[in-house]
């Protein structure tokens, strides 16, 4: 099966801050830094939508966005370009930048002390419907990667695998280290 | 670039309207052609945008970035997808929605593409068409496929064609319509699409149906063509009609439309509108953008000669029996409710936030027991897990009965109203409750800085501001002021319609120093009622970060200065432009950047301000001659030819050579001859006539060969071919379609006016 558009949404601990005015300048900055070594483009401000992406840095291979999407804040990496490699390696660079992106955060003065994620409790977009449909049988085809992907990560039988959503979302997974294995982590 | 776009073309074929799945093949062709370099840079960017396919801010390469302006590295293998443009660079998508009527199916595609293909946002204009931003020229054909399988074409969203047909959301179901205008709105809409009348304007032409004079909902006066419903006796039957106004339309220089008839009947509805049409086409301006709307001509030529050379237009066109069938077809649209009707008390006990929503969001039909309700949502923008919310909501308390509003809202119609208080806890579910429709709160604005090219200042960020602070007031407003309304534009061009609002910005730069500070004109006064009935009056600049204050003051000065029941227009026409001045003198003063430069950062930003990222808008269009697109579209069959040939289809090929000489020398018949024939005979003698017989289309070497490659391809057509016989005959296209553009660049020149 060939997988494309993969996104990874790494939740924020609670408490999370409620405002995300500071990722506006962070994102800026990157853009001015090159921070993550892709082509990032823009800022958008999406703070006034309701669960919406809240702070997006608009990109070429990838929009970052810091945003309460879904009701739950946390940071999703949106693969725009198609990735090359296996499955596996796909969801291992996904994932990386993603969690990149995380740490970074946490570090800008706008968030330090204020903002921690949990890259323990993620979230596995597959942004296609056409690619990867939104059935069990999908998600049963890549089962068997997403949990030798996380067990590379976070060692076998640490972590649930959970399909979510209604069938007219994306194909989504949640994957969360069991609690034990994150206090020890 | 998303890897799936061929995917859907499979998965589709077959499953959308023919025609609407050619179109959109010939988009597909034309986006390889321009890849491959074969068609001018300038016909790609017209014919993209008549397609809805836009630009966005940062499509030439290159970004302030607060420091510095930097180019944007993108991939260098590609050419431009139109002038200073980059392939790679993200663009807007514009789905036109006419009349704003959309369906639960069409809401949840639409969630589909915002997901897949943008930011997860959609967003409705302030023409009820719905934008989704981000979008990656590859992708456009996947989108308007998946659009066309649930009956949404992207064609004529922009360009200098006619665009979205706007009508009152209430229309039907309104306590003061004369009658219904949506199938009218409809009709108009979809017989004007692609018509051959419409594709040689000098600019763009919108058209907007209001069901009554009252009421706002349509701003029929702001438009290029707008009509009101309107109803006379005659001999004793009722007949119906519009009130028909002209030549209206904002931007930099606004004008009120001119009444063009007190009673247009509806048999001459569209004979009418083509008669406009060959004019605007005929007398509009081509050269000049910037006078090219339909205003500036009506405003030339004085509106009785206006009218009168319409009528001769009139007079000279050829029925079409579409205009008694587009009639025909209007007493049967019908709007069914899902729910039986309920007369339920309108202000039932329930939450204190339940009455303010049916208060301020919710509107009694003229239906009794029925209700529509209003969705304001913020900046026009909403969430793809919204719009699945709202596609659930309305299948179960509606027929899938809700549009989209010119105020950037939804309007679900047809809701019982015993439904209200479960559609409230719904809508509240999905966020989509906030009982702010029809006040102050619910802030227009254009793209602005977010993604407009020529956007000058943060209209979006200026509007979240006032829009979080209108809504975090601890004391509520009074209601005087609650019912004003704001609309904020980035640049003058109007977008946002701040011309119309009480509280009208429009964005501006003013230096301080060497330094930029993003401003806004205030306008006040503006009619939103009647049809936009009156445009606000400017009464100076404010810095972008006073304008909360500035907003602040007008409002308190309004309220302590009203005389019993002044309407805000009466108000500030009766203190008049020196005072309102002076309510806001004070806040223009800018503080030195070392003294504080936030006033040199726009809201919503974090980077100093400059407008070095202005571009050149696409708003215009692409001036391209229909010749060019012909020429165009003859590279396209050509092109299908060589597809075919490799499939192994060398009759199939062959056809598509002779079709492409064919469509490049009607293509130069009409631009020489005003109309080209379309059967084959016809265009071969007309060809030979005025083209080889007049050695026109010799070429200094070759001389008449490439003719005669036509003429031989004439004389073969139909029969048998093999595959070399075929290569041979794309191969002789390509030279005619050479020499084509050859002789077509020879007459520009030749008919070049001599200083
Ligand atoms: S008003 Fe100006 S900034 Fe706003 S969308 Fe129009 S052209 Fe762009």
């Amino acid at each position: 099966m060939e997988v494309q558009h993969i996104n990874i949404k790494i939740f924020a601990r609670e408490p999370a801050p409620a405002d995300l005015a500071g990722a506006i300048p962070v994102f800026h900055r990157w853009i001015q830094q090159d921070a993550t070594g892709e082509l990032l483009i823009d800022v958008a401000d999406y703070r006034h939508v309701p669960e919406g992406p809240g702070v997006m840095l608009i990109a070429h291979e990838a929009h970052y966005s810091l945003g309460p999407t879904g009701g739950r804040l946390g940071l999703l990496y949106n693969r725009r370009t198609p990735a090359t490699g296996s499955t596996r390696e796909k969801l291992e660079q996904a994932y990386s930048a993603a969690l990149a992106a995380c740490r970074r955060l946490e570090q800008e003065p706008e968030f330090r002390g204020s903002l921690a994620f949990d890259e323990g409790d993620v979230e596995v977009i597959f942004n296609d419907r056409a690619l990867t449909p939104n059935t069990d049988e999908t998600f049963e085809a890549l089962r068997g990667e997403l949990e030798a992907f996380f067990a590379s990560r976070w060692g076998q039988g640490t972590f649930v695998l959970e399909k979510t959503g209604e069938p007219r979302e994306r194909l989504t997974v949640r994957v969360r280290r069991s609690p034990e294995t994150a206090l020890r982590a | 670039m998303k890897y799936s776009n061929q995917l859907w073309k499979q998965r589709l074929a077959g499953r959308l309207p023919a025609h609407l799945a050619e179109e959109i093949d010939v988009f597909e062709d034309e986006i390889e052609l321009r890849r491959q370099g074969k068609i001018d840079e300038r016909v790609f960017a017209e014919t993209r945008l008549r397609r809805g396919v836009y630009g966005q801010r940062y499509d030439n390469g290159q970004r302030h970035d607060g420091i510095t302006t930097r180019k944007l590295p993108y991939p260098e293998d590609k050419p431009t997808k139109g002038p200073n443009t980059v392939w790679d660079a993200p663009g807007m998508q514009r789905i036109k929605i006419p009349f704003g009527g959309l369906n639960a199916t069409q809401l949840e595609v639409l969630a589909e593409l915002a997901e897949e293909y943008s930011d997860g946002v959609a967003h409705i204009t302030t023409r009820q068409d719905v934008q989704l931003h981000f979008i990656h020229l590859d992708d456009t054909p996947a989108i308007m496929r998946r659009l066309a399988a649930v009956g949404i074409t992207t064609r004529e969203a922009c360009g200098n064609t006619i665009r979205n047909v706007t009508a009152c959301p209430y229309a039907g179901v309104c306590r003061d319509q004369v009658f219904d205008v949506t199938p009218y709105a409809k009709m108009t809409a979809y017989y004007l699409l692609g018509h051959p009348e419409c594709q040689d304007f000098g600019r763009k032409f919108k058209i907007a149906f209001s069901g009554c004079s009252r009421n706002p909902c349509a701003l029929v006066r702001m438009h290029d063509f707008g009509v009101i419903a309107k109803t006379r006796e005659n001999n004793g039957r009722l007949e119906r009609g519009f009130e028909a106004y002209v030549g209206g339309g904002l931007g930099a220089v606004p004008y009120q439309a001119k009444l063009y008839s007190e009673f247009l009947p509806e048999t001459e509805l569209l004979p009418t509108l083509v008669a406009i049409a060959r004019l605007f086409t005929r007398l509009g301006e081509k050269r000049n953008r910037n006078r090219a709307r339909i205003k500036f001509l009506v405003d030339k030529l004085g509106i009785e000669e206006f009218k009168r050379l319409v009528e001769q237009e009139r007079a000279q066109l050829p029925e079409d029996p579409r205009w008694k069938e587009a009639l025909e077809e209007i007493p049967r649209y019908r709007e069914e409710p899902r729910r039986p009707a309920a007369l339920v008390e309108i202000e039932p006990a329930g939450s204190a936030e339940f009455r303010e929503w049916l208060r301020r969001n919710v509107y009694r039909q003229r239906q009794e027991g029925y209700a529509a309700v209003t969705i304001a949502l913020p900046l026009g923008d909403i969430t793809a897990a919204q719009l699945r919310r709202l596609a659930d909501i309305t299948r179960n308390y509606t027929n899938e009965t809700i549009r989209t509003t010119v105020e950037q809202n939804f309007l679900l119609r047809w809701v019982s109203e015993a439904d209200l208080p479960a559609i409230y806890e719904d809508l509240k579910a999905a966020h989509l409750a906030e009982p702010v429709a029809n006040t102050i709160a619910d802030i227009t604005a254009c793209p602005g800085t977010d993604t407009c090219r020529l956007g000058i200042a943060s209209s979006r960020g200026l509007a979240a501001e006032l829009r979080t602070r209108l809504l975090e007031r601890r004391e509520p407003l009074d209601e005087s002021v609650r019912g004003l309304r704001i609309k904020i534009s980035g640049c003058f061009n109007s977008c946002g319609q701040h011309h119309l609002a009480d509280v009208g910005f429009y964005g501006v730069k003013r230096n301080k120093g060497r330094y930029a500070v993003p401003h806004f004109q205030v306008l006040l006064g503006g009619q939103w009622g009647e049809n936009a009935a009156a445009y606000g009056l400017a009464i100076g600049v404010v810095p972008s970060k006073r304008v909360p204050e500035a907003l602040e003051r007008i409002l308190g000065r309004y309220l302590a200065g009203r005389q019993d029941g002044e309407s805000f227009q009466a108000f500030i026409q009766r203190i008049g432009r020196a005072e309102c001045l002076k309510m806001i003198e004070d806040l223009r003063e800018i503080p030195t950047h070392q003294a504080d430069p936030s006033y040199y950062v726009d809201w919503g930003d974090a980077r100093e301000f400059t407008i070095g990222d202005l571009g050149v808008g696409e708003c215009a269009g692409e001036l391209v001659s229909p010749t060019e697109f012909q020429l165009a579209a003859a590279e396209r069959e050509a092109f299908e030819a060589q597809l075919h040939l490799e499939k192994g289809e060398a009759g199939e090929a062959a056809r598509r050579a002779y079709e492409a000489m064919k469509r490049a020398a009607q293509a130069l018949i009409a631009h020489r001859l005003g109309r080209a024939p379309q059967d084959p005979e016809q265009v071969v003698e007309t060809f030979r006539k005025h083209f080889y017989d007049t050695e026109l289309f010799f070429d200094a070497f070759a001389r008449g060969k490439f003719a005669q490659y036509y003429f031989n391809a004439h004389k073969r057509n139909g029969g048998p071919w093999d595959e070399d016989a075929a290569r041979k005959q794309i191969e002789e296209a390509q030279l005619f379609l050479e020499a084509a553009h050859a002789c077509y660049q020879r007459l520009l020149e030749q008919e070049q006016p001599v200083i």
